[in-house]
């Protein structure tokens, strides 16, 4: 058996995910002995290449076509390697542009698609780990296919880090033609007065706050520590507090001394954002939600009645919500 | 102009569930409108809303059982003009429908409505497959942009302007011809609340429900070389200190332990 890994890369830069697929990609490919093959589609090839040279790596196709992600591109040079090798596991990240063209390659090729994998067994055939229901259960499928695709989850397996000797090889890939989508630029948001990358303690509020009018209570507790106020997405999607307080994975990665989540559940596109804090304490009423199973310290209680006391405790006065 | 959004009906789990073989036992479950497809529902209604799309019809696709009508019935509470829904024996009794069954029904039904534009949800916040949307524009043979947090329609031209959400709050400005699929990310517009007037006049819109023959499928669409194995809780990797008490014991608690670390010195 074999496996292709698809790199990936952004505005010049390899990204991390690209070193974990490879130790993925390594463990699945060992399991059977047989070769990990990685491609890298666009931008400076051979840099990246060279990066991408790490052990276990058998060989490295570089398609030199265009300098960013566009799926089409993408999607049309992966198909192509994957007829000429055949592997029988093609791997790539489940990062937003993953999403973009690994379920299309997947329709394309017929093989069957798991997404969002964090843990699998190979064998004969294969038995992946997912997460369902937000994090609440995880499941097991098992893949009955002699060819199939996974997405693997950021930031689940370590990056390969010790120099390989992969043969690099040039694929010409038949791309391009009429590209119906065409990538114009990118641009920066969440900029602003705060930064919460900075702060030592954090004082983050997630949807469990229920209304924008509550709001002010936790703003309270975050003044009477001296912290700064951060949030999940859906404070800042429904327009209760700017961008720029948005700690996940579209949002800001944080890495305070004391991260202190009150409401939040622990989804992990919110995880990957503050999963580094020092210290972790959560504030939610449900005792399965995930946060706990990253938090240090916990309160299983009603956040409307920890935080009026907390803000006591220090001589404060709890806003009426 | 047509506008076809999936909507999914997605379980939510109670704080206190069991699972009961291979699934959470449906007692501990509840149901709800996906909060993605909401955001796609409303996209789709601002559009048919704005000047000069008075012509735009917004259907909405689901895939479930007929207990999913309460959440089609929202949909259209919202605006959506009508609703298709698909379900038969042969998906009831699947073990659960992997993404390719899921893009080939919905395809089926695009199929035959023939939209100009396919919103779907980036993903469900039940399964989190986040593949259905691309997978469906492949079947389709449709242009796709995932995880579109803001969308310019450009009708005459045939193109939508959109952004990618990437990581990092990095946004990728693309354009994409129509007819495509574009899934749509929470925060890209205010979803509206049903109004009582929409509730009423929801109940007199049509909401048509197809079983698998009048898609032009048959059982094996439930074929699936993917098979669920097992569901448990998974082992908490941390080890939280939990405090226990009153709110006031396990504030103070808290509030030691923030005085210790030296977060504030009262
Ligand atoms: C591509 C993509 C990117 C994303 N990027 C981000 C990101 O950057 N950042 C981010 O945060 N999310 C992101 N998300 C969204 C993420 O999947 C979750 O939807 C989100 O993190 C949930 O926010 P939450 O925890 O505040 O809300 P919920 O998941 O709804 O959790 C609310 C919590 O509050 C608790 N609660 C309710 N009432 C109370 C009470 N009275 N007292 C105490 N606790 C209470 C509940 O038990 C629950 O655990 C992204 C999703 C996608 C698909
Ligand atoms: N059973 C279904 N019926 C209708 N739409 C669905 C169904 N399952 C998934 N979808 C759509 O596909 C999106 C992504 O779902 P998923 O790929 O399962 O995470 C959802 O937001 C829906 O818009």
């Amino acid at each position: 058996m074999s496996v292709l890994a698809v790199a990936e890369h952004r505005r010049g830069e390899l990204r991390d995910v690209s070193l974990e697929l490879i130790t993925a990609g390594r463990r699945l490919a060992d399991a059977t002995g047989g070769d990990l093959d990685v491609v890298v589609v666009g931008g400076d090839v051979d840099a990246f290449a060279d990066r991408l040279d790490r052990e276990g790596v058998d060989t490295i196709y570089t398609v030199d076509e265009g300098e960013e992600f566009n799926h089409e591109v993408y999607a049309d040079a992966v198909e192509q390697l994957h007829a000429e090798l055949e592997p029988t596991a093609l791997v790539a990240p489940n990062s937003v542009n993953g999403l973009d063209y690994v379920p299309a390659v997947a329709e394309r090729l017929g093989v069957p698609l798991i997404t969002d994998v964090i843990d699998f067994e190979a064998g004969d055939g294969i038995e992946v780990t997912r997460e369902q229901y937000g994090g609440k259960v995880e499941t097991t499928y098992d893949v009955d296919a002699d060819q199939y695709a996974v997405t693997v989850r950021p930031a689940e397996w370590p990056k390969a880090e010790a120099a390989g000797d992969a043969a690099v090889e040039p694929f010409d890939a038949d791309v391009g033609g009429d590209l119906g989508t065409t990538v114009n630029g990118f641009e920066e948001v969440g900029g602003g007065d705060v930064d919460i990358t900075e702060a030592d303690v954090l004082v983050s509020v997630g949807r469990g706050i229920e209304e924008e009018d509550n709001i002010p209570l936790i703003e309270e507790l975050a003044d009477t520590l001296g912290a700064t106020l951060s949030s999940s997405r859906p404070i800042v999607d429904n327009g209760w507090l700017p961008k720029n307080r948005q700690v996940g994975q579209s949002g800001k990665v944080v890495t305070p001394d004391v991260y202190i989540a009150i409401g939040i559940s622990g989804a992990v596109q919110h995880v990957a954002g503050m999963k580094g804090a020092d210290t972790i304490i959560a504030i939610n009423t449900d005792p399965s939600a995930p946060i706990y199973d990253i938090a240090d310290y916990g309160i299983v209680d009603d956040l409307f009645d920890v935080v009026p006391e907390l803000i006591e405790e220090f001589g404060g006065e709890a806003p009426d919500v | 102009m047509k506008i076809l959004v999936t909507v999914k009906e997605v379980a939510e789990v109670d704080d206190e569930f069991s699972i009961s073989g291979l699934d959470i036992d449906e007692s501990s479950l509840e149901y709800d409108l996906n909060e993605w497809d909401d955001y796609a529902v409303e996209e789709a209604v601002q559009l048919s809303e704005a000047d000069g799309h008075d012509d735009v019809e917004v259907v909405t696709v689901t895939v479930g059982p007929e207990r999913a009508e309460e959440t089609v019935r929202m949909a259209l509470a919202k605006g959506a003009d009508r609703a298709v829904r698909v379900w038969d024996d042969a998906l009831e009794e699947a073990q659960f429908l992997d993404l390719d069954a899921k893009a080939e029904l919905l395809a089926a039904v695009a199929e035959e409505e023939e939209p100009d534009l396919v919103l779907s949800g980036v993903q469900a916040a039940d399964d989190a497959n986040g593949a259905t949307g691309v997978a469906l524009a492949e079947r389709l043979g449709v242009e796709w942009a995932a995880v579109v947090n803001s969308l310019e329609l450009d009708a005459d031209a045939g193109v939508a302007s959109v952004r990618r959400e990437l990581e990092g709050g990095v946004e990728e400005l693309t354009d994409v011809e129509l007819p495509a699929v574009l899934t749509i990310q929470t925060g890209i517009n205010e979803p509206r609340y049903a109004s009582l007037r929409g509730i009423r006049q929801a109940q007199r819109k049509p909401l048509e429900v197809y079983d698998l023959e009048d898609v032009g499928l048959d059982e094996s669409v439930v074929d699936s070389p993917v098979e669920r194995t097992d569901m448990y809780e998974p082992e908490s990797e941390g080890d939280a200190t939990v405090w226990e008490g009153s709110s006031e014991d396990t504030a103070e608690e808290l509030a030691d332990f923030l005085r210790d670390k030296g977060v504030v010195d009262a």
